[in-house]
């Protein structure tokens, strides 16, 4: 990389930084999800999340919704929030506003039951939602570097390419943001699954070698146990057909994309890091459910790398989609930003590293990638137990 | 025909081919050594560069990925016909 890793970003009142200055209207239960396309509807530049949860579950689920909606919203690409609640769900607009209180996000709430329905709730949160885009546009920028990043670690539809190419080189790129300072975490535990002795050999410390063996252990565990002697076929067909044969093979691929620097600590899902540098957040291997623990902990972007190709997007955190061969990126170059198939064809993954790390910065100077452009943005929570 | 073959690891008894392979064609690593194909094997997929003996580790990365169910011979395809995951 040829120049200096600065951007212009926002600060927010918890001293983090934004890369992006989004006004996010986020349902607090599914009910309120067709309010919140309507909100979208009217006012395409906020970014409208709806999604399948905020009720209806035990304790620990209710718990992780809580954690994962109010750290989407503290995330720092988030300037402010509309809630918009329903009026009898567990996750009320009120008790997530209560849990972002902290962090001086200016967030307002929206209730459809006192509203007077769905139209009136829709009339208030655009309204509300329009002066808080006029205070986001008035928010003064500043300088950030490496330093201020925090970058999520994805693969999603492997191939056998995706560990000899895209994450080696995602690897690469990794240890040079953690040199800069910067933060990076490796997620998906299920993908750790048969490749803990290399992961054990970076942890630093007994206390994260512990934590990391004991997350792995347990995921390992989970997945005997609903899937037995098939515990091999947490590999999705995809990956079958590509050539990848077991669990283990996929997940020797798979770690590569933390690169080599030490493992700083071990977080839990949705946990915000206390360490900078290499992290890893105990997360499901299912992309969707794994990039929301990682946005809630305060990822600013993502390195998201893809043998078969998929278009997953998050919302208001910018996914870079990295393919694992050049087939797959001329396939679809609608929604693969980068190519590290050229690795294949004689380059090193120190320069496709490289490339990845200048596109991180470009990004980050307001770059927009092919899954923002395409409004790519799916959000999904994981869950431990059943509905009632 | 020769083919690219990648192998990650000195220790690794299978490397990844860079493109389809039929049988007869020759995959030949970056150091330069070679293995003949005995049969198809799919872009991507692996192929053995010695013999495995059935129940020995097949290893990628310098690491296991599973264990062979078969005997495998040098330059036969490596997959879920003769390779599973440690139970």
């Amino acid at each position: 990389m040829r120049e200096e890793f600065v951007f212009q970003g926002w600060r927010r009142p918890d001293g983090r930084m934004g890369i992006r200055n989004h006004c996010l209207v986020l349902a607090t239960v599914a009910c309120a999800a067709g309010v919140v396309r309507e909100v979208g509807r009217r006012l395409p530049t906020v970014v409208a999340v709806e999604h399948a949860h905020g009720c209806g579950r035990g304790g620990p689920d209710l718990g992780l919704q809580i954690k994962t909606l109010a750290g989407l919203v503290q995330n720092p690409n988030v300037g402010a929030a509309v809630l918009v609640g329903l009026g009898c769900e567990v996750v009320s607009a009120a008790l997530l506003k209560g849990a972002l209180a902290r962090s001086g996000k200016p967030a307002e709430t929206v209730v459809i039951q006192q509203a007077g329905g769905s139209r009136k709730a829709a009339d208030q949160a655009e309204a509300l939602a329009r002066r808080l885009l006029g205070e986001l546009e008035d928010l003064p920028r500043e300088s950030g570097t490496a330093a201020d990043l925090m970058v999520g670690l994805e693969c999603g539809g492997s191939d056998t390419f995706s560990g000899l190419t895209a994450n080696p080189a995602v690897g690469k790129a990794a240890d040079r943001l953690v040199e800069l300072g910067g933060t990076v975490i490796l997620a998906e535990t299920t993908e750790m699954i048969g490749a803990l002795g290399p992961l054990l050999k970076l942890a630093e410390g007994e206390d994260v070698a512990a934590k990391l063996k004991a997350k792995v252990e347990r995921q390992e565990a989970r997945a005997r146990e609903l899937l037995g002697p098939l515990a091999d076929a947490v590999l999705a067909p995809g990956n079958v057909e590509s050539g990848l044969t077991t669990i283990a093979e996929k997940s020797l691929g798979c770690i590569a994309k933390g690169g080599s620097t030490p493992i700083r600590e071990v977080v839990d899902y949705g946990e915000r890091p206390s360490r900078k540098g290499l992290v890893v957040m105990d997360t499901p291997g299912y992309d969707i459910e794994s990039m929301a623990g990682m946005a809630a902990a305060g990822t600013q972007a993502i390195l998201f790398t893809t043998g078969r190709g998929t278009p997953a997007g998050f919302p208001a955190v910018p996914v870079i989609k990295i393919s694992s061969n050049s087939e797959l990126f001329e396939a679809m170059p609608d929604d693969i930003d980068l190519d590290a198939g050229t690795i294949l064809a004689g380059k090193t993954t120190r320069q496709v590293g490289e490339e990845i790390l200048d596109l991180l910065l470009r990004v980050a100077r307001g770059q927009e990638t092919k899954a923002e452009i395409n409004g790519q943005a799916v959000f999904a929570i994981a869950q431990e137990g059943p509905a009632f | 025909m020769a083919v690219l073959g990648i192998r990650v690891h000195a220790s690794d008894n299978v490397a990844v081919v860079a493109a389809d392979v039929q049988a007869g064609d020759v995959v030949r690593l970056a150091d330069g050594s070679e293995v003949r194909a005995v049969e198809a094997i799919p872009r991507g997929s692996k192929v053995a560069l010695s013999p495995i003996v059935c129940g020995q580790a097949v290893v990628r990365y310098g690491e296991e990925i599973g264990r062979t169910t078969k005997d495998i011979a040098a330059g036969e395809y490596v997959h879920t016909h003769n390779l599973a995951g440690r139970r």
